[in-house]
């Protein structure tokens, strides 16, 4: 008996998360069904409408930003360039940031990786000044690499990397090496391999990251051809609020729910390895 | 000039600790050589060093005539077998074989043709395909040896190859180890702190202490005249007894115990070895034993006691014994088989 109430009051408390963290994504959804001025006269909607096809496509196609030219697909394309940019080269320079550190026994290793790992403290936003002076003497202001460069380093991967190839036998080093695999061959032939869901799990969380980085395109881009989904999000449909319209809430709304949808399929496809990734141990 | 040749090897590490010191060592073509002595003597840095995978201090290591100190491992010539194998967790067994080959730059026909011929005579065809992980103990351990063996190299080493094993396995691998290293006659250097491995598998054996080789010579031979009471205690099952006493006018003296030796020394202290099998039961032995303790082994019992003057001694009697505990028996000392030790030096003086 005592189990059962243990186990409803469980589902309870799950139950309940769930509904917190569905209810407002369904609330959008609906609302951007309906026409603008449905929701501007009767407020968010729970029930579905009719105009999804129409809302929709207009978000997807129609230009905006200061040069009418932007469109939400061309910043979804921004924005997959830019996380997928950071999230693959985060893996490539953690993963081997920490084979260096831990298998190159130089005498900077130790203090090298703590350095590495106070970064932690010093987060995006917290050195946007210095960061964008330095992308902006690099002439990178309005370019991928701008958007992506300063964001690449990953002081987490690197300790999760290190973490990871520290639990790896020594013996299986010294057996590659009597197999003649020189420094290179061992990280590409057994760590990367051996890591690979972890890999994937870093991916995740990192693109996840470089998706929903805001500020930091917002100060980057002038030109809104760089624009990106997060930062879009405001902007966007700014222009409707001059000239008498009235503003495109709907069509928000369903920019918004577009905008999910990415990160949330990263999750769905990788979340095998995500999962495995976490709590490895393929030895 | 021998096949594998140490020269006045010394490992030191950089905290200072020194883990061999100048050891020298002449191994021949084919010879199965044993290292063996208690866990943190240095038998496993000394075949890591030979395998490249420890600098060497100072001193020098010949293979074949040629110096190796500065030889990458892979070059060397040598392959290696882990105590816990090492196969390549993500690799399936066909790959864990031809990898090293591979990095050699072999064309895939020869790697195909060796890695066939090893899978054929290790018996782990079948298990090709198959990941490390889906292996039992025992045939990871012949996957670990078929890497080894699929290199053709002039020198195995093996580093205590056998502890993962369980009792029942270790008896059949060690019979094929045996068998394998015999037809093909490669020179082999095995590590292991167990003694019956020492004792079955070597040509000859090297009983290393504390970074130094007490004595190198067949199993026979160390069993039966140990150069040092280390070796006399480390080697032979149950251990050898001893009683500390002096030797006077060719007689071992102790607090109740004489004994007629023939040993040309005077005043000397001394510890008197025996191995429990040199004991035989007498009405007038010369050790009344009390029994603490009897192991029924079915072939041998072995029988713990302890004399007048509390010194504790084992005798092993043949067959299930009718003794029980509490008992005395008197027991007597067969004088041609004891050994005889410097006390405190440890050195062997008969």
């Amino acid at each position: 008996m005592n189990k059962k109430i243990a186990q409803f009051s469980a589902h309870t408390v799950l139950f309940l998360g769930v509904l917190l963290m569905v209810v407002p994504i369904w609330i959008a959804f609906a609302s951007s069904t309906h026409e603008n001025v449905t929701i501007l006269k009767e407020g968010m909607k729970w029930g579905l409408g009719d105009q999804l096809v129409k809302n929709y496509n207009e978000v997807l196609n129609q230009k905006g930003g200061f040069s009418q030219e932007i469109t939400a697909t061309k910043m979804f394309i921004n924005s997959f360039i830019m996380a997928f940019g950071i999230a693959s080269i985060k893996v490539i320079i953690s993963s081997m940031s920490a084979y260096a550190i831990v298998y190159f026994r130089f005498k900077l290793a130790v203090p090298l990786f703590w350095l590495i790992f106070i970064t932690l403290l010093v987060p995006l936003e917290v050195r946007i000044l210095p960061s964008y002076q330095v992308v902006s003497d690099l002439h990178l202001t309005n370019t991928y690499t701008g958007l992506i460069l300063p964001l690449v380093a990953s002081a987490t991967a690197t300790f999760f990397f290190r973490q990871f190839y520290k639990s790896i036998p020594d013996e299986l080093l010294e057996a590659a090496k009597l197999d003649g695999a020189n420094s290179w061959k061992f990280f590409i032939d057994f760590l990367v391999p051996l890591s690979k869901t972890m890999m994937a799990a870093m991916f995740i969380f990192m693109f996840v990251y470089g998706y929903s980085q805001y500020l930091w395109p917002l100060i980057m881009t002038t030109d809104d051809k760089y624009w990106t989904v997060v930062m879009g999000m405001k902007i966007i449909f700014q222009e409707s609020y001059e000239g008498g319209n009235l503003p495109r809430v709907a069509e928000r709304f369903a920019y918004i729910i577009l905008s999910m949808i990415p990160p949330i399929l990263v999750v769905v496809f990788l979340q095998r390895w995500f999962i495995q990734g976490l709590i490895q141990t393929e030895k | 000039m021998s096949f594998l040749e140490l020269k006045k090897v010394t490992k030191v590490y950089p905290n200072g600790t020194k883990a061999i010191n100048e050891t020298s060592l002449n191994i021949e073509h084919g010879e199965f050589m044993v290292f063996v002595g208690p866990s943190g003597c240095g038998k496993s840095t000394l075949l890591r060093m030979i395998a490249g995978l420890e600098d060497i201090t100072e001193g020098e290591i010949d293979l074949d005539g040629k110096t190796i100190n500065k030889i990458d491992p892979s070059d060397r010539d040598i392959a290696m077998v882990f105590q816990n194998y090492a196969l390549y967790p993500h690799m399936n067994v066909y790959k864990n074989l031809s990898y090293g080959l591979k990095n050699k730059g072999e064309s895939k026909e020869i790697i195909n043709k060796k890695v066939n011929e090893v899978a054929e005579l290790l018996e782990i065809k079948e298990y090709l395909q198959r990941k490390p992980a889906q292996l039992s103990g025992g045939q990871r351990q012949r996957v670990a040896m078929g890497r080894a063996i699929v290199r053709n190299p002039k020198v195995f080493l093996f580093d205590e190859p056998l502890s993962n094993l369980d009792a029942k396995l270790r008896g059949q691998v060690r019979i094929e180890i045996k068998k394998l290293q015999q037809s093909m006659n490669v020179t082999s250097v095995f590590v292991t702190h167990d003694q019956v491995e020492a004792m079955t598998l070597g040509d000859r054996m090297a009983v290393i202490n504390e970074g130094v080789i007490e004595q190198i010579g067949t199993p026979i031979e160390v069993y039966e005249k140990p150069k040092s009471k280390f070796v006399a205690e480390f080697i032979g099952s149950p251990q050898m007894n001893f009683i500390n006493g002096t030797i006077k006018n060719n007689n071992f003296e102790s607090k109740g115990l004489k004994l007629n030796i023939d040993l040309n020394i005077d005043n000397a202290n001394v510890a008197l070895g025996f191995r429990a099998d040199d004991l035989e039961i007498k009405e007038d032995g010369e050790i009344s034993l009390n029994i603490d303790i009897i192991e029924k082994l079915g072939s041998d019992s072995i029988i713990y006691g302890r004399d007048k003057n509390g010194e504790s001694i084992c005798y092993k009697e043949s067959g299930n014994t009718k003794l029980g505990i509490g008992e005395n028996i008197n027991i007597s000392i067969n004088v041609d088989n004891v050994h005889i030790f410097d006390e405190k030096k440890g050195k062997r003086l008969n």
